[in-house]
């Protein structure tokens, strides 16, 4: 019940998109037809699903202080992770890289039309912050580190291909000539971020701990974009 | 026998190389044209001093990285020119995130993630992709200095929309009197628009500067 719980969090309420922006620049520019933007979907699914339970051995048998422990009780009180960041994306470039010469040896016509998107999936937020959030927020189990990864993949892939399918049908209206493109996308983006704030006080009745976990990343979200708690 | 091998020398501010800084300013700009660096763009533009900290943050990174890169250009194979990048790119983001962690530990904690993720901002990839791979020291030095001078400029723009009408300051100071206090302004019934604070609203703001810069220059206009 519990990976249920992470993985519609992770769908929903807290969407890699339009809760946090994560993923933004292939999201905007990947996304003009459906077609392309399933495949890169599709992609960071995988990706986010291969990568943050790998990032979490990572980071409960090497780089979390203590973590060190199974190798002898002289290196229990090793603490590693001011290197998180570098073996996080050394992880996830390497993966990358593997799914980038699968994708161009069975799918070339899928490779051609990601073009530079599919070596810069490396550099998609969404998926470092994936592994970023994973670290911040201490899932226990291996399991719902994946489910979290799946999650917030499949929250990245339906709003991709939403904003790929709203695009393919704005082209036949009369948007400003200005706003043509990148413009009006940010706008369409951003109404759907509101609408999607209606899926954040959903409270999916998980154990005492996963309140616990909730509490801290909703403190991030203070922290960053919503300072009107102090203010009022 | 040499001179003749030596290609003329370029002048260090020379025509071109200007054009390096210029162009992202406005033509070239990494958020609104080449549409990389959104999601930080998005994430700290609350307040100016965020914005300011964070631009410097990728200053720093992008100007150092840049000049790696373009120096180790030769020696990268392109098969694992990804995985090198990015090793660059974390060495230098753990260097600046130690740094504001011992000097702005304030600033490091309202950051928070957003410091890591310089190392996937899309600017810096994109532009080692694009331009140190291919190009002397020299100018990817002046690129990244452009490029990282474009970004700052909407993230500036964008916080100083959401700062003044969203929280009622600047720089921390409030413009309008005390908000709790009813002094000022909120006397007359002047409220903050809360809408301006949440996240989406910096969607909006990008959208808008784009709006403003398309029509002040028809050649940029998408066609759909």
């Amino acid at each position: 019940m519990d990976y249920v719980n992470i993985l519609i969090k992770g769908v929903f309420i807290e969407n890699m998109i339009f809760a946090y922006f994560l993923g933004m620049c292939s999201y905007l520019a990947v996304s003009k037809t459906v077609k392309t933007a399933v495949g890169l979907g599709a992609a960071v699914i995988f990706v986010l699903g291969v990568t943050v339970p790998v990032n979490w051995l990572l980071e409960n048998y090497v780089l979390k202080e203590g973590a060190l422990s199974w190798m002898g009780a002289e290196y229990a009180d090793i603490d590693l992770s001011f290197l998180s960041f570098i073996m996080f994306i050394a992880v996830i470039a390497s993966i990358v890289q593997l799914v980038e010469m699968l994708v161009e040896k069975f799918a070339p016509a899928l490779y051609g039309a990601l073009g530079i998107f599919l070596p810069l999936i490396a550099v998609n937020c969404s998926i470092l912050g994936g592994a970023l959030f994973m670290q911040e927020r201490q899932y226990s189990t291996i399991g719902e580190a994946t489910a979290f990864g799946i999650g917030s993949g499949i929250g990245w892939f339906l709003a991709i291909v939403a904003i790929a399918a709203i695009r393919e049908k704005i082209k036949y209206s009369h948007v400003p000539a200005p706003m043509r493109g990148l413009g009006i996308t940010f706008v369409i983006t951003g109404l759907m971020g509101i609408a999607f704030m209606s899926f954040s006080g959903i409270n999916l009745g998980g154990s005492e701990e996963k309140e616990d976990n909730k509490d801290q990343v909703t403190a991030v979200v203070d922290d960053t974009d919503n300072t009107d708690d102090e203010n009022h | 026998m040499s001179e003749n091998v030596k290609a003329p020398k370029e002048p260090l501010f020379s025509k071109k190389n200007k054009k390096l800084v210029s162009e992202p300013l406005n033509d070239n700009n990494p958020v609104t044209i080449q549409v990389l660096g959104i999601c930080s763009a998005l994430a700290i533009t609350v307040s100016v001093e965020q914005a300011l900290v964070m631009t410097a943050s990728v200053l720093a990174v992008l100007a150092a990285g840049n000049v790696v890169i373009s120096l180790l250009r030769n020696l990268i194979p392109s098969r694992i020119r990804i995985i090198v990048q990015l090793v660059v790119v974390a060495s230098l983001v753990i260097i600046v995130n130690e740094i504001l962690k011992a000097y702005l530990p304030d600033m490091a904690e309202k950051l928070s993630v957003f410091v890591g993720l310089i190392i996937t901002n899309c600017i810096i990839m994109g532009r080692f992709e694009a331009f140190a791979m291919a190009n002397k020291p020299w100018p990817s030095f002046l690129d990244a200095i452009g490029n990282s001078l474009g970004y700052g400029i909407v993230l500036v723009l964008v916080s100083i929309i959401r700062e003044i009408f969203g929280a009622g300051k600047i720089f921390g100071i409030q413009l309008f009197g005390d908000r709790i206090e009813g002094t000022g302004l909120y006397s007359v019934g002047y409220m903050d628009n809360n809408l301006i604070i949440l996240a989406p609203f910096a969607l909006f703001a990008v959208g808008l500067i784009i709006w403003v810069q398309r029509a002040r220059n028809k050649a940029l206009i998408e066609d759909h």
